[in-house]
């Protein structure tokens, strides 16, 4: 292929579209967050333009720093425990044969057609206490009577990783498959178990994908809004929750931008921070 | 046929979110070549569709009015749209169904036409929380749609029904209760109020606010859900997973009905009635269609006719309606109702629910 660098205005032109979407979609719609952020909130009413801080100290308390936190904590656990979960699987489906990779990737697809409603309901039923999964494990003799085991922590994370995991296996999937096998091979000519070979060589050469896969589960699961509200008690509300309750419950468009705004700093911050951390590791190696 | 009453909270948070242009563009359902006409804005969904089949036509026919209902989103939306076009002389809609805590912001820039009350027949019969007064005395608006919220139980998990709001408060019920998640929609604070602190008037200081704020606290032990989303709890109390809560009286008096083990008990110190205004916008000319509509709406066939159809609790007093007992009973209560305190909402939203937060996340 030829490149030589755009001369004409007419060479940029294949960029066009793109920006326009971005700006159409992306910068306007977040340039009038952050403007709403600045405006002032009218208990009475609703907000009139301003350019008022309150907004923003209001939200700078233990209290929600607190939620925020949770949030973060949440969204990286999700990310590592999909990812943990993810890698290992689409490593041995790319090792499958072709017919039950269709197979599995067409499952993985179908999840995705569910909604974060039905996935959020469906969990809530699968961990009650009357028509839950322990009412099989009671059924075999292994628990005295059956528990309810939501809601709780362990219930959103559960919710959180199913609906987060066929994203995990589809990012990983294109990088796993076309991984040279000989890779492996050599590996094992050298005299490295399987695992070790896993681990030692097979990972490393996959390190950025990883990353970026963490980096986009963790975004995706930031933004979960549903799942604990359904699945988990008050203290296992995101931010988002927050944000979801002053947007359509209060009224309170200001604040809500506002939050929304400190949200998407705060995991720009740690998604440039991880970026950095890689790049200075790789070119130290 | 209130079954669709389970979306009054999705439905809030659907239409809340962002189509607030939806009321404006909603096409007229009704209109026909009549001189008379006005333009009605009724919560859109459940309520409207129900008006629109039952209600409306009968209006039209009896009074030779016709009425273009236009779906209005919940919340405070269509306040600030009427607010925003009175202020160009438009009017969205001439008459509008709107919330008590919106009715309240509204009198505060005058954006209501004062009605005349001897323009209503029954004015007299209305149930004095249904006429919504400006400061001055002025009416500025009259009962239109009103539902309770109850004490609600399981059957099976409660063979007796609890005859008191205290039952949320007890040790025994550790873990089995479903409640509002919102300061502004579950009014426990009121509930709080009138059960232990001798009524919603303890509520007037701040320092009254903080005591019932310490005594909910006491309440969290046994929460197992705080709801926004009615289906989640409706479920879990016919099931039995959460047995015990707050919920509507229609809603569940309709699930018992079907046969599930569901009850839903009027507390000794009332159930919460919750409950909306027909207001007119100071924009419309259609003053005198306007009162013709709230005259017709208030009579008592009419609001039995509600109670049957859409499910609402009269406006009137109990004496004056042709409702049976049983038809009451499914609607109301004649015992005194915890009335929230919607003056509140007006003048603390903000501090109410970040207190209100702070205790339920914290």
């Amino acid at each position: 292929m030829r490149r030589e660098p755009p001369r004409a205005i007419g060479d940029y032109a294949p960029l066009f579209f793109p920006a326009v979407m971005l700006v159409v979609f992306f910068v306007v719609p977040f340039s009038t967050m952050i403007a709403v952020s600045f405006f002032k909130r009218d208990q009475a009413g609703f907000y009139t333009p301003d350019f008022v801080t309150a907004n923003y100290e209001r939200f700078l308390s233990a209290f929600f720093g607190g939620v925020l936190g949770f949030s973060l904590m949440l969204a990286i656990m999700v990310a590592a425990v999909c990812v943990l979960v993810a890698f290992p699987f689409t490593y041995l489906l790319t090792q499958s044969s072709r017919r039950v990779q269709t197979i599995w990737l067409v499952v993985l697809l179908s999840v995705l057609s569910l909604s974060e409603v039905i996935i959020g309901f469906a969990w809530s039923t699968l961990f009650s206490r009357t028509a839950g999964i322990t009412n099989l494990l009671v059924a075999a003799g292994l628990m005295a009577e059956p528990q309810a085991l939501l809601p709780g922590f362990g219930a959103v994370l559960t919710g959180m990783v199913y609906q987060a995991l066929p994203y995990t296996v589809l990012v990983l999937y294109p990088a796993l498959v076309r991984l040279d096998p000989t890779l492996m091979e050599a590996a094992r000519t050298l005299g490295a178990s399987p695992p070790r070979a896993f681990f030692n060589v097979i990972v490393p050469a996959l390190r950025n994908t990883i990353v970026a896969t963490l980096i986009m589960v963790f975004v995706f699961a930031l933004g979960s809004y549903l799942l604990p509200q359904i699945l988990g008690r008050p203290q296992h509300w995101t931010l988002s929750v927050l944000i979801t309750d002053q947007a359509i419950y209060q009224s309170n468009m200001p604040f809500a931008a506002a939050m929304a705004v400190f949200l998407v700093l705060i995991s720009l911050a740690l998604v440039g921070l991880t970026l950095l951390v890689g790049g200075r590791r790789e070119a130290s190696a | 046929m209130t079954k669709l009453m389970n979306h009054r909270l999705n439905r809030r948070a659907v239409l809340g979110a962002g189509v607030a242009g939806a009321g404006i563009l909603a096409m007229p359902s009704i209109l026909r070549a009549q001189d008379r006409s006005i333009k009605v804005g009724v919560y859109g969904g459940y309520f409207k569709d129900s008006f629109d089949k039952n209600i409306f036509p009968e209006f039209t026919k009896a009074t030779g009015i016709a009425v273009e209902s236009v779906a209005e989103p919940t919340g405070e939306a269509w306040l600030v749209q009427l607010e925003q076009a009175a202020r160009a002389g438009q009017a969205p809609a001439d008459l509008s169904m709107m919330s008590q805590t919106s009715t309240l912001k509204g009198q505060s820039t005058e954006l209501w036409t004062p009605l005349d009350p001897a323009k209503v027949k029954n004015y007299d019969d209305l149930l004095p929380q249904f006429v919504a007064k400006y400061p001055d005395g002025r009416v500025a608006g009259i009962g239109a749609v009103a539902w309770y919220i109850t004490l609600v139980t399981n059957t099976e998990a409660y063979p007796e029904a609890p005859d008191s709001w205290a039952a949320l408060w007890d040790p025994a019920n550790k873990d089995k209760l479903g409640l509002l998640a919102l300061v502004s929609n579950s009014f426990l604070l009121e509930v709080t109020a009138k059960t232990f602190m001798g009524g919603t008037d303890a509520l007037d200081t701040e320092e009254g606010q903080l005591k019932a704020f310490e005594k909910l606290a006491e309440v969290k032990p046994n929460v197992r859900l705080w709801y926004r989303d009615e289906a989640q709890f409706e479920q879990a109390l016919k099931s039995g997973e959460i047995p015990m809560g707050q919920y509507y009286h229609d809603v569940t008096g309709l699930a018992a009905a079907d046969g599930h083990p569901v009850r839903s008990t009027f507390p000794k110190e009332g159930g919460i009635q919750d409950s909306g205004n027909w207001v007119l916008s100071k924009a419309s000319d259609k003053v005198e269609e306007a009162h013709v509509f709230i005259d017709y709406m208030s009579q008592p066939e009419i609001q039995g006719l509600m109670s049957r159809k859409v499910g609402t609790a009269p406006t009137l007093k109990k004496g004056v309606l042709d409702l049976s007992d049983e038809e009451f009973a499914a609607v109301s209560s004649e015992i005194d109702p915890i009335i929230p305190r919607y003056d509140l909402y007006t003048s603390k939203s903000d501090w109410l629910n970040q207190k209100w937060t702070e205790l339920i996340v914290g």
